[in-house]
C-alpha cells in the first residue's frame, strides 16, 4: 500500500514536470527545423509561472462551468497519466481504470471543455467545441479498433497487463497487426493533440482554430491549468503508444536505480517520438476541416487492418 | 409478503385511476390523489421488487379472475422483478415531478381523465414485466398501448399529438399482431399458454419454425423498443406528449419491448442458432448509430432526447445480440457478462433519461418551446435542473464516474472478449461493433454538449428566455431522485454486480461473478483471461481528494485576483445572443461530413436595399430527408392503400352479402374444426 502511494507519487511528479519540457522540445526542435532560433525549450515552465502569477479575467456571461471546467480537465487528464505505465510496467492505478477508462477520462475533459467554450457566448468558443467533438467523434472508431487489437493480443484491456504482454515478446512491435495499430493509433494521436495537419497549435486565426478557439476566454491561472492540461494529455497519450507497443526499457519496479533507468528510457523514447511528430507538423500543412474526415478514414482502415492481421499473421 | 406488498401497489394504482375518475370536475384534487396514488403505488411496487430479487424462489399470485382456459398469474421471478425494480423507481420519481407539473394544466385540461390513465397506464406496464401467460401478457400490453395512446393524444387539439398517437396505435397493432401469432405458434408447440410451459421450447421446434418465430418476436416487441427500422412512432409521439408522460414512454414503455425480448431470447430460447444473435447485434449497432445521427440533427429538445432513446436501445440490443452469440457458441460466462452490461444498460437509459425527459419538461414548461435556438443562459435561472440535466447528460454520454459509462464499459468487454469465441470470420463482428459503438458513445457526447450548452449556457435567446423561472420543489425533487440514482450506479457499480446473480442463474444458469469480477471488494474485471479493472468508487475518491485538497484552496486564493470582464467581441459593439453559435451552427459539421446519409436541403433568402452586405433580413431553411420515411413506409404505404382499394369491393354494404361472409367463415371454421 505504502508502495503503490509512493509510486503514484513518483508518476504524478513526472507527468506534472516533464509535460511542459515535451511541448517545449517539440516546439524548438520545430523552430530548428524552420530555421528559427525558437524560445528554448523551458519557455513553457516560464508560460506556465507567469500565468499562475497573474490575475483573471471571468467573461461576465460565463457561468460555474466556466470556472469548473479548468479542474475538471486537469484532474481528469491526470488521474488518466496515473492509468498507464509510463516508467515501470505496473501503472500505479492500474486498478482503478484500463485502457477504455483512460480514453473516457480524456473524454470526460473534452466534453467540460466543450461546454465552457459554449458557455461565454462568443462565436469562437461554439465554433471550437463544435469541431473538437465533431473530429474527436470520427476519431474514436479507429482508436477502439486499434485498442481492440492490442487488447487481443494481450487478452485484456488492462495496461498493466498489455505492456507485460509486450514486454514478453520484445520483437513483437514488429508483428503486422500492431505496426498497423500503431499507425491507426499515431494518427489518432496527432486528431487528439490538436497538431498539425488536423489543427495548429499556435494559431489563432479564427478559420483554423479548434481547441485554442475553446479556451480563447479564459487567462491568468485558470489558462495555466488548461495549458498544462493539454501538455499533460499530450504527454499521456505518447507515452501510452510507446509504451503499449514498444516498452523496452519498462522497470518491473519503481526503486533506486532502475527508476533512474526507466526514466531514462522514457525521455530518449519520447524524443524520438517528438522528433517524428515536429518532422511530421513541418512537412505538411494544415488540413481543411473537412479534409479531417479522410485522414481518420485512413486511420479506421489501417484499424480495421490490424484486426484482420491479427488472425492472418 | 412480497405478494402483499406487489397486490396492494396494484390495487393502489386502480384506486387512483377510479378516484381520478370520480373528482372528474376537481382537477385540483384530481391532481392531488393521481399522483399521490401514483407514488403510494410505485414505492409498494419497487419494496415488493427488491424483496423478490433477492427472494430464492419467485413468488406467484393467482389473480381471481380468467378461467381454465385463459388464466390471470402473475410471477415474480428475478427477471420480472428487475424490470419491475426498474419501474417502480422510475415511476416513483416521475410522479414526485407530477405533483408540480400538473398544475400548470389545472383548469384548461381535463385531469381526471389524465389521472386515469396514467394510473392505469402504470398498473399496465408492472404487469406486462410479471404476467406469466401469453393471453393475460397480450391484454395487459393492449391496456398498456390503449393508456400509452391516450396520453400521447391528451393535448388532443394538436393535429401533431393526434396523428402521433395514430402512428403509435397502428406500429403497436402491427406488433401485437406479430406477438399474436408468434405466442400461438408457441401455444400449439407446447399445448398450453403458459409462459412457464414455454421454457427453452424452441429446443422442440424445427429450425426454420425457429427462425421464423424468432423473427416475429424481434420485430413485434422492436416496435415498442424502438428498433431501426419499426421506430419511426418514436420521434413524434415523444415529443408531442406531456413530459412526464414522455418520460414514463422513454423510460419504461421502451423497456417493456426490451422485457419480452429477454424474456423470449433467454427464457424461450435455450440454444439460439448463430444468425439469430447476429441479427440482433447488428439492429443493435443500425439503431445506435442511426439514432444518434440523427438526435445529432434535430433542435426540438423533446425529439432529440427521443432519438437518443433508439442510440440506446441499441446500446442494449448490442448486449443481447452478443449474449445470444456467446449461448450459440456455448460461451455461458461471456453470454452472462453481455446479458449483465445490456440489463445494466437497460437500468441506466431508464435513469437517465427519465432524468432528461423531466429536466426537458422543466426547461419548456419555463421557456414555452421545445425549440432549442429560443433558449439560452438558463443555468443562471434555473439552476437545479441544470445541474440535474447536466447529470443526466453526463450519464448518458457514457462519461466517467457516473453509471453510463459502466454499462458501456461491460458491452465493450463483452465484445473483446467475444473476438476469441469462434475461429470463424463471424468473430470481426466483435471488434467492429465496438468500433461503432465507440463511435455512437463519441457522437452522442457531442450531441450532449449541444443539448446542455444550447438551452442551458451563454446569454437567453429569447424574452421567454430571459423570463424563466424555476420550477416547483415538487418537479426538482423528482428530477433530483433520479440524478442520485444515476451516481450512485456509477459509483456504486462493484457492488451492484451481484444483483444480477440471480437473473443469470435463472435464465443462463451460471452465476454473475464467473462472468465478473470483483477486485479486492472495489474494483470490477470481467471474469475472461486477465481483464481489465475499472474503479468507479476509486476514480470519485480521487476527484474528491484532489479536488479537496488542491483545486478548492488555490480557487479561493485566486478569486481574489478575479475580476469579471465582458467576453470578447471583435469589437463589435456588444455582445448579444445573436452572436452565440446555435445548435444548428453546431452540429453543421457533421451535417456536412454525413450528407450522404441526411441529404440536407437548405433555402436562403436574403433582402437587401443598397448593398448586398447589408441585408435587411435573412431567411434560412435547412432540413434532411426523413430517409425511412421516404424510401421504406412510403412505398409501404403504397401497396396497403392499393391493397386496400382493392377489397373494398367485397365492402360494398349490403347486409345480405355480410350474412353470407358470416355463413362462409361458419362453415370454414366448422369443417377445419372437424378435421383437426
Amino acid at each position: 500500500m505504502m508502495e503503490q502511494l509512493k509510486e503514484s507519487l513518483a508518476q504524478l511528479f513526472l507527468l506534472l514536470a516533464l509535460s511542459p519540457l515535451v511541448t517545449g522540445v517539440i516546439r524548438t526542435l520545430k523552430a530548428r527545423l524552420q530555421t528559427r532560433r525558437g524560445p528554448g525549450i523551458l519557455q513553457p515552465y516560464r508560460d506556465l509561472l507567469k500565468l499562475f502569477r497573474k490575475g483573471m479575467v471571468i467573461p461576465e456571461t460565463a457561468s460555474w462551468i466556466f470556472a469548473a471546467t479548468p479542474w475538471v480537465v486537469f484532474l481528469s487528464t491526470l488521474l488518466a497519466g496515473l492509468m498507464i505505465p509510463m516508467v515501470a510496467a505496473e501503472a500505479p492505478f492500474g486498478l482503478l481504470g484500463d485502457a477504455l477508462a483512460v480514453i473516457y477520462l480524456l473524454g470526460l475533459g473534452r466534453f467540460f471543455l466543450a461546454l465552457s467554450g459554449m458557455d461565454c457566448g462568443s462565436s469562437f468558443g461554439g465554433l471550437g467545441s463544435s469541431r473538437e467533438m465533431t473530429i474527436s467523434a470520427l476519431a474514436e472508431p479507429a482508436m477502439m479498433l486499434a485498442i481492440f487489437t492490442v487488447a487481443i493480443g494481450a487478452g485484456s484491456t488492462g495496461l498493466t497487463q498489455i505492456a507485460g504482454a509486450a514486454i514478453g515478446q520484445s520483437w513483437r512491435f514488429l508483428a503486422p497487426a500492431q505496426m498497423f495499430a500503431f499507425a491507426a493509433l499515431a494518427l489518432v494521436l496527432i486528431a487528439e493533440t490538436g497538431r498539425i495537419p488536423v489543427d495548429n497549435p499556435a494559431t489563432h486565426l479564427e478559420l483554423t482554430m479548434i481547441h485554442e478557439a475553446m479556451i480563447l476566454e479564459y487567462s491568468g491561472p485558470f489558462l495555466a491549468l488548461l495549458e498544462w492540461a493539454a501538455s499533460i494529455k499530450q504527454l499521456v497519450l505518447m507515452t501510452l503508444l510507446i509504451n503499449c507497443f514498444w516498452p523496452v526499457g519498462l522497470q518491473p519496479a519503481w526503486f533506486g536505480f532502475s527508476a533512474a533507468e526507466g526514466i531514462g528510457w522514457l525521455v530518449a523514447k519520447l524524443l524520438l517520438l517528438s522528433c517524428a511528430i515536429v518532422v511530421l507538423e513541418t512537412v505538411n500543412a494544415k488540413m481543411r476541416l473537412f479534409r479531417v474526415p479522410e485522414l481518420l478514414a485512413v486511420a479506421f482502415t489501417l484499424g480495421s487492418l490490424a484486426l484482420v492481421s491479427t488472425f492472418l499473421f | 409478503m412480497i405478494a402483499a406488498l406487489y397486490v396492494s401497489g396494484m390495487i393502489v394504482w386502480l384506486a387512483g385511476a377510479a378516484a381520478s375518475l370520480a373528482l372528474w370536475s376537481r382537477p385540483a384534487g384530481a391532481r392531488r390523489v393521481a399522483c399521490g396514488a401514483a407514488l403510494a403505488g410505485s414505492l409498494l411496487d419497487l419494496a415488493a421488487s427488491a424483496a423478490a430479487l433477492s427472494s430464492a424462489s419467485p413468488t406467484v399470485i393467482g389473480l381471481p379472475f380468467g378461467n381454465p382456459a385463459f388464466t390471470c398469474s402473475i410471477r415474480l421471478d428475478p427477471l420480472s422483478a428487475f424490470f419491475s425494480l426498474a419501474l417502480g423507481a422510475l415511476a416513483a420519481a416521475v410522479s414526485l415531478y407530477s405533483f408540480g407539473y400538473l398544475k400548470q394544466m389545472e383548469g384548461h385540461r381535463n385531469l381526471g381523465a389524465f389521472g386515469f390513465f396514467y394510473n392505469l397506464l402504470l398498473l399496465s406496464v408492472a404487469l406486462v414485466f410479471t404476467a406469466s401467460n401469453a393471453f393475460f401478457f397480450l391484454v395487459v400490453w393492449e391496456v398498456m398501448a390503449l393508456a400509452a395512446y391516450c396520453l400521447v393524444s391528451f393535448e388532443h387539439e394538436k393535429k401533431k399529438a393526434r396523428d402521433a398517437g395514430v402512428l403509435f396505435l397502428i406500429l403497436s397493432h402491427a406488433g401485437t399482431g406479430l406477438l399474436l401469432i408468434a405466442f400461438l405458434v408457441l401455444a400449439s408447440v407446447s399445448g398450453s399458454l403458459d409462459f412457464s410451459s414455454f421454457h427453452l421450447l424452441a429446443l422442440r421446434m424445427a429450425p426454420l419454425q425457429q427462425g421464423v418465430v424468432f423473427l416475429l418476436f424481434l420485430f413485434g416487441f422492436g416496435v415498442k423498443a424502438g428498433v431501426v427500422p419499426v421506430h419511426i412512432w418514436i420521434p413524434e409521439a415523444h415529443p408531442v406528449s406531456p413530459s412526464n408522460v414522455s418520460a414514463l414512454m422513454s423510460g419504461i414503455i421502451l423497456k417493456a419491448g426490451i422485457y419480452g425480448m429477454a424474456r423470449v431470447f433467454f427464457d424461450f430460447y435455450g440454444a439460439p442458432a448463430l444468425w439469430m444473435g447476429a441479427v440482433v447485434l447488428g439492429l443493435g449497432v443500425a439503431s445506435g448509430l442511426l439514432g444518434v445521427l440523427y438526435a445529432l440533427m434535430e433542435h426540438d429538445l423533446k425529439r432529440l432526447l427521443a432519438w437518443h432513446s433508439i442510440e440506446n436501445i441499441g446500446i442494449i440490443l448490442i448486449g443481447f445480440g452478443a449474449a445470444l452469440m456467446f449461448r450459440a457458441l456455448g460461451q455461458e460466462n461471456l453470454a452472462a457478462l453481455a446479458l449483465i452490461a445490456a440489463l445494466y444498460h437497460t437500468f441506466n437509459h431508464v435513469l437517465f433519461k427519465g432524468l432528461l425527459f423531466m429536466g426537458a419538461g422543466a426547461v419548456v414548461e419555463a421557456t414555452h418551446t421545445r425549440n432549442m435556438e429560443k433558449m439560452g443562459g438558463l443555468i443562471r435561472r434555473m439552476p437545479v435542473t441544470a445541474l440535474c440535466f447536466l447529470v443526466g447528460a453526463v450519464a448518458i454520454s457514457g462519461l466517467p464516474p457516473l453509471n453510463g459509462f459502466v454499462s458501456e464499459w461491460l458491452t465493450y468487454q463483452a465484445l473483446l472478449a467475444g473476438f476469441g469465441t469462434t475461429q470463424s470470420l463471424t468473430r470481426l463482428m466483435f471488434p467492429i461493433a465496438g468500433s461503432l459503438l465507440a463511435l455512437t458513445a463519441a457522437l452522442a457526447a457531442a450531441c450532449f454538449v449541444k443539448a446542455f450548452a444550447i438551452p442551458f449556457l451563454a446569454l437567453p435567446r429569447s424574452p421567454e428566455a430571459a423570463d424563466a423561472h424555476e420550477v416547483s420543489y415538487s418537479m426538482r425533487a423528482g428530477m433530483a431522485v433520479l440524478a442520485v440514482g444515476c451516481v450512485a450506479l456509477g459509483l456504486g457499480a462493484a457492488w451492484i454486480v451481484p444483483v444480477f446473480d440471480p437473473i443469470t442463474e435463472q435464465t443462463l444458469g451460471v452465476r454473475a461473478s464467473s462472468a465478473l469480477g470483483v477486485v479486492h471488494g472495489w474494483a470490477l474485471s470481467p471474469a475472461t483471461a486477465h481483464g481489465g479493472t475499472i474503479s468507479m468508487a476509486g476514480i470519485a475518491l480521487f476527484f474528491l481528494v484532489a479536488g479537496a485538497a488542491f483545486a478548492l484552496p488555490l480557487a479561493l486564493r485566486w478569486r481574489r485576483r478575479t475580476v469579471s470582464g465582458p467576453t470578447w467581441d471583435c469589437g463589435l459593439p456588444g455582445l448579444t445572443a445573436d452572436n452565440e453559435y446555435t445548435a444548428t451552427a453546431f452540429s453543421k459539421p457533421l451535417r456536412m461530413i454525413f450528407s450522404v446519409l441526411y441529404r440536407p436541403t437548405r433555402e436562403i433568402q436574403a433582402e437587401y436595399e443598397v448593398s448586398p452586405y447589408y441585408p435587411s433580413s435573412i431567411r434560412f431553411e435547412s432540413e434532411i430527408e426523413r430517409t425511412f420515411e421516404i424510401r421504406l413506409y412510403g412505398p409501404l404505404q403504397k401497396l396497403i392503400m392499393a391493397a386496400a382499394n382493392r377489397m373494398k369491393g367485397i365492402q360494398a354494404g349490403s347486409i345480405n352479402l355480410y350474412l353470407a361472409y358470416i355463413f362462409i367463415t361458419l362453415i370454414l371454421l366448422l369443417l377445419f374444426g372437424v378435421r383437426g
